[in-house]
């Protein structure tokens, strides 16, 4: 039966040319030594501090291929293991980006994984331990792990909703890399590589973010992240007057309440006015 | 009515109607003398708002009426009210004697009020506490002062501002002065002993004013260096630096300057003994106060950290050697004990972080040993405990109250307790669960049947599965040349109930007997639907005694299950004493719209309108609280419903109910049947 059933698996291709991603501390060595022991990896972190841009760099770094799946509410199993489809008067399978991965021996991202319905961290489960197994339900078909294959999640530990809370039986699983808004000169140093921007004005955004990040809490749900410092700068770069850049691309995008907004804005004046 | 000026005698009358509480009857007669001669209309004005201050405060209903027909010479109907309001507002935020000399102060009222420059102490409050939120340091709370200045904790600011023609230029002059005195905390002006230094200048006074432009001048390089924007506003609002400072600038400007630099100058200007110049908006130093609050503060954080580190150490090492590190980006800060990093916990880690704002570094006394005969700091230890013990216990939450006479809320007014409900044995849940079984077997059936359940949905476009109906369908359709239809899959569909409730029930004295048992029994039916339904809930009581005294009573809190406890809890409900509505519905819809849910309902269980003790809360203010309460819920997305119980209240309750719905039951014993029912209706 399942050699009459056609199987399609998406081609994941391996990243060519390097990211760029700064190393803050031991997150390379910690990943790299991870992946040499097939250890899956949980990455935690604010929103836009670099997680994903680091797991593409270790994709490249490792030479391995990357399946990116960026979790949301709807977020079935089906999404990740594969389904039928109907092609003609034939029923192909279409492999999802999980067993792609599993097959290829690539890395599997899972951004965000909270946000996905709680019944497809059940598949993964068996993938994040010793046993190393992806079970398709649906072709009756159990699928062996590749050494290379490698699993990383990432949750955003902020948000304080109880809805939005790993499992115990799923964090333990993992390697667990704490990522944090790098220390102000490294982000100041990234923005201005990344943005496109001199040093100068990227510290000046950095201390932007700095600002707002004290407001984290009391207005704010988060401070502004190193990824809408470096849309600020690109605008900047793009011939943007600094101020404007960075009203639009961070305190814009901050909050649409009108008293933050204003508070806002007068950091934005404090510091580039 | 008609529009004829009231006579002497007829406004004594008047007078001692509103005025209950009058000092003398020969001051009303005085009193009658002088507002006879006033219009009509100023006098309807002046009986009016006389009455209404007189319900806050007798003496200041009195001392409006009396000054009216002075104010009336300069302001005019729309400003007297204004000014009343303006006198009513001082009351309640300062007291009485403040309020007193405001309302004299009318010419004062009146120069804000023509050049409409001032920009006031309110208006720009809430945006300046959350600038200086923003800016890093420690927290710094903002109140209004007698003039500008701060004790390092909290920054002073007048009341209002007029230096500028126009209104904008006043606000910003508001900012400017709140920056540079979060400046002068922020970058160590306190540092140094300020009062030892100045008091070797004979004339105190000059030198402190030296000091200050000193100061000012040092910390606007500070703050250009990480603000360049807001250093660039300071020094448009101030005007040129006085020549004497020409040549101290390079030193205080230095990166490394700090208020040792500016003491060194200062003597140097002192030996010339000139003149400051009259430099406004840069705020005035208070090194008494800032040194007393700074002190207290240091030897709570030195306690606070030293209890954490000594935690950390096990007895015998006693002599540890401590280092420590700043991570001056992040505001770390690090201590090592021998060389082994400490883990802090927040609190202490504040601690250390305040510590090195106000002295640069650690104190060594720190790792002195906690034992109070060895210790050098004895003293702290002792002193921070006891207030904890003797302190009488504070209310729980503050909350605003609307005030429709003046049409402004009062601020903070009303003091809220939260507190558990007292709990019964549980024997009328018992035996109110035995009584309606049957009925509550109903509703749970009920209940169940509308709760959100996964469905699959056929026919789709995609999907996780395969319709295998659909697919045959279309097969056939091929093979018969028809049409086939491209809806071949099927898909899970979730109908998540995303629903929080939240009821509040009325525990006033009114509810004494049957009425508090069907207001039990409906719970008890409520709580065995909502469990079957699996929504999200909370029950409160509530009752008081004044505005100081708003007790909420937590029958069940949302993170609770419905258990023994919970049963118990509900038994407990027992009628109480008065009704304040309004910060009832405040306090739980703060809860409420905490809740994720996708929707949010209050359910108000009430016999009865608002009252509470004494004649304020009762009547039209009470009604008037209480729809401004429900709105604000609707402004925070939290929908409410009124079960009432008062057959006399639809005049009112239409009004009052304007946001929200409602149903009326004639009859409470209906309650415990209709709840569950009324329940579902609101949220199918």
């Amino acid at each position: 039966m399942l050699a009459e059933i056609k199987t399609l698996t998406p081609i994941l291709e391996r990243p060519l040319t390097a990211p760029y991603y700064r190393p803050i501390g031991e997150e390379v060595a910690l990943f790299e030594a991870a992946a040499r022991q097939r250890l899956p990896v949980l990455l935690k972190g604010p929103t836009g501090c670099g997680k994903t841009r680091f797991v593409e760099y270790m994709a490249w770094k490792l030479g391995r291929p990357l399946a990116t799946v960026a979790c949301h509410d709807d977020l079935t199993t089906a999404d990740l293991v594969g389904r039928y489809l109907i092609v003609g008067e034939e029923t192909v399978w279409l492999d999802g980006p999980l067993t792609a991965a599993v097959r290829m021996g690539a890395i599997c991202y899972l951004d965000e994984i909270v946000e996905a319905r709680k019944d497809t961290t059940v598949v993964i489960h068996p993938l994040a331990d010793s046993r190393r197994l992806l079970a398709v339900d649906k072709r009756g078909e159990l699928i062996p792990a590749p050494a290379e294959f490698m699993l990383v999640i990432s949750y955003n530990p902020g948000y304080q909703s109880v809805l939005k809370e790993i499992k115990p039986s799923t964090r333990q699983r993992f390697v667990a890399i704490e990522f944090d808004y790098p220390a102000a000169d490294i982000e100041a140093e990234i923005v201005a590589t990344e943005g496109g921007v001199d040093v100068e004005c990227a510290r000046k955004l950095v201390k932007l973010a700095e600002l707002t990040r004290n407001l984290k809490g009391a207005g704010l749900d988060e401070g502004a992240s190193t990824r809408l410092l470096v849309h600020a700068a690109q605008l900047i770069a793009a011939g943007i007057a600094p101020q404007t850049a960075a009203t639009a691309a961070v305190a814009r995008a901050l909050s649409d309440e009108p008293d933050m907004s204003e508070t806002l804005d007068d950091l934005v004046r404090a510091v580039f006015g | 009515m008609s529009a004829r000026r009231l006579f002497a005698h007829e406004l004594e009358e008047a007078l001692d109607r509103v005025l209950y509480a009058s000092p003398s009857h020969r001051s009303i007669e005085r009193l009658a003398l002088l507002l006879e001669p006033l219009s009509r209309a100023q006098q309807d004005l002046v009986l009016h708002w006389a009455g209404v201050a007189a319900q806050t405060y007798a003496e200041i209903g009195y001392l409006i009426a009396s000054l009216a027909p002075q104010v009336f010479a300069r302001l005019d109907e729309r400003d007297f009210a204004a000014w009343v309001i303006h006198g009513l507002d001082t009351y309640d935020k300062q007291g009485l004697r403040p309020a007193m000399e405001v309302l004299r102060d009318f010419e004062g009222f009146l120069a804000a009020k023509e050049g409409r420059a001032f920009a006031r102490f309110e208006e720009v409050e809430a945006r300046l506490s959350r600038l200086i939120q923003g800016l890093s340091g420690r927290p710094l709370s903002l109140r209004i002062g007698p003039y500008p200045y701060t004790d390092t904790e909290t920054i002073f600011l007048p009341e209002r501002i007029g230096q500028y023609a126009a209104h904008a230029d006043n606000r910003r002059l508001y900012q400017a002065l709140a920056v540079r005195l979060w400046a002068q905390a922020r970058f160590g002006t306190y540092r140094a002993d300020l009062t030892h230094a100045l008091s070797q200048y004979a004339d105190r006074e000059l030198a402190c004013q030296w000091l200050c432009c000193l100061e000012a001048m040092r910390l606007e390089s500070c703050i250009a260096r990480e603000l360049p924007g807001m250093a660039r506003e300071l020094a448009r609002l101030r005007s040129p630096w006085p020549d004497e400072l020409a040549c101290a600038a390079r030193d205080l400007q230095a990166d490394d300057a700090d208020i040792s630099v500016s003491l060194r100058w200062l003597a140097r200007l002192m030996e010339k003994n000139v003149l400051p110049p009259p430099l406004t908006g840069l705020g005035v130093l208070a090194p008494e106060l800032a040194q007393r609050v700074r002190d207290a503060r240091i030897e709570k954080d030195t306690e606070i950290l030293r209890r954490a580190l000594m935690q950390s150490l096990t007895p015998g090492e006693r002599k540890a050697r401590m280092t420590t590190q700043i991570d001056a980006q992040r505001g770390v800060v690090e201590i090592r004990i021998d060389g082994e990093a400490v883990w802090l916990a927040p609190e202490a880690q504040e601690a250390a972080q305040s510590l090195i704002q106000d002295l640069g570094e650690l104190p060594p006394e720190l790792l002195a040993p906690a034992g109070p005969a060895e210790g050098k700091l004895p003293q702290p230890r002792q002193r921070l405990a006891e207030p904890e013990r003797i302190e009488e216990r504070r209310a729980d939450f503050y909350y605003d109250e609307w005030d429709y006479l003046r049409q402004a809320y009062r601020r903070g007014w009303c003091h809220v307790y939260e507190t558990e409900g007292k709990a019964g044995t549980g024997d009328f849940v018992r035996e109110t669960k035995k009584r309606h079984a049957a009925r509550i077997r109903q509703l749970k059936k009920k209940f169940e049947a509308i709760r959100g359940e996964d469905r699959l949905l056929g026919r789709q476009l995609e999907g996780e599965e395969i319709d295998l109906d659909a697919h045959i369908e279309a097969l056939h359709d091929r093979k018969s040349g028809a049409e086939p239809s491209a809806r071949l899959f099927a898909r899970r569909q979730r109908n998540e109930r995303s629903f929080a409730a939240m009821f509040l029930i009325d525990m006033s004295g009114s509810t004494k007997g049957w009425v508090n048992d069907c207001e039990r029994e409906a719970l008890v039916m409520l709580c065995e639907a909502l469990e079957a339904l699996g929504d999200a809930y909370a029950i409160y009581g509530f009752s008081g005694w004044t505005r100081t005294r708003c007790d909420l009573y937590r029958i069940k809190s949302y993170s609770e299950r419905y258990d023994e406890a919970i049963a118990r809890r509900i038994d407990g409900i027992e009628a109480k004493d008065y009704t304040r509505m309004g910060v009832a519905i405040r306090h739980v819809t703060r809860l409420l719209a905490a809740q994720p849910a996708k929707h949010k309902l209050l359910v108000l269980l009430t016999d009865g309108r608002p009252d509470d003790f004494g004649d304020e809360y009762r009547g039209v203010y009470g009604v008037e609280d209480t729809r401004r309460a429900l709105l604000e819920a609707r402004r925070q997305g939290v929908r409410s419903f009124c079960v009432t119980i008062d057959r006399a209240g639809q005049e009112y309750l239409k009004h009052m109910m304007g946001p929200a719905a409602y149903v009326i039951l004639d009859d409470a014993r209906k309650l415990p049947l209709k709840i569950a029912e009324i329940y579902r209706r609101l949220t199918v």
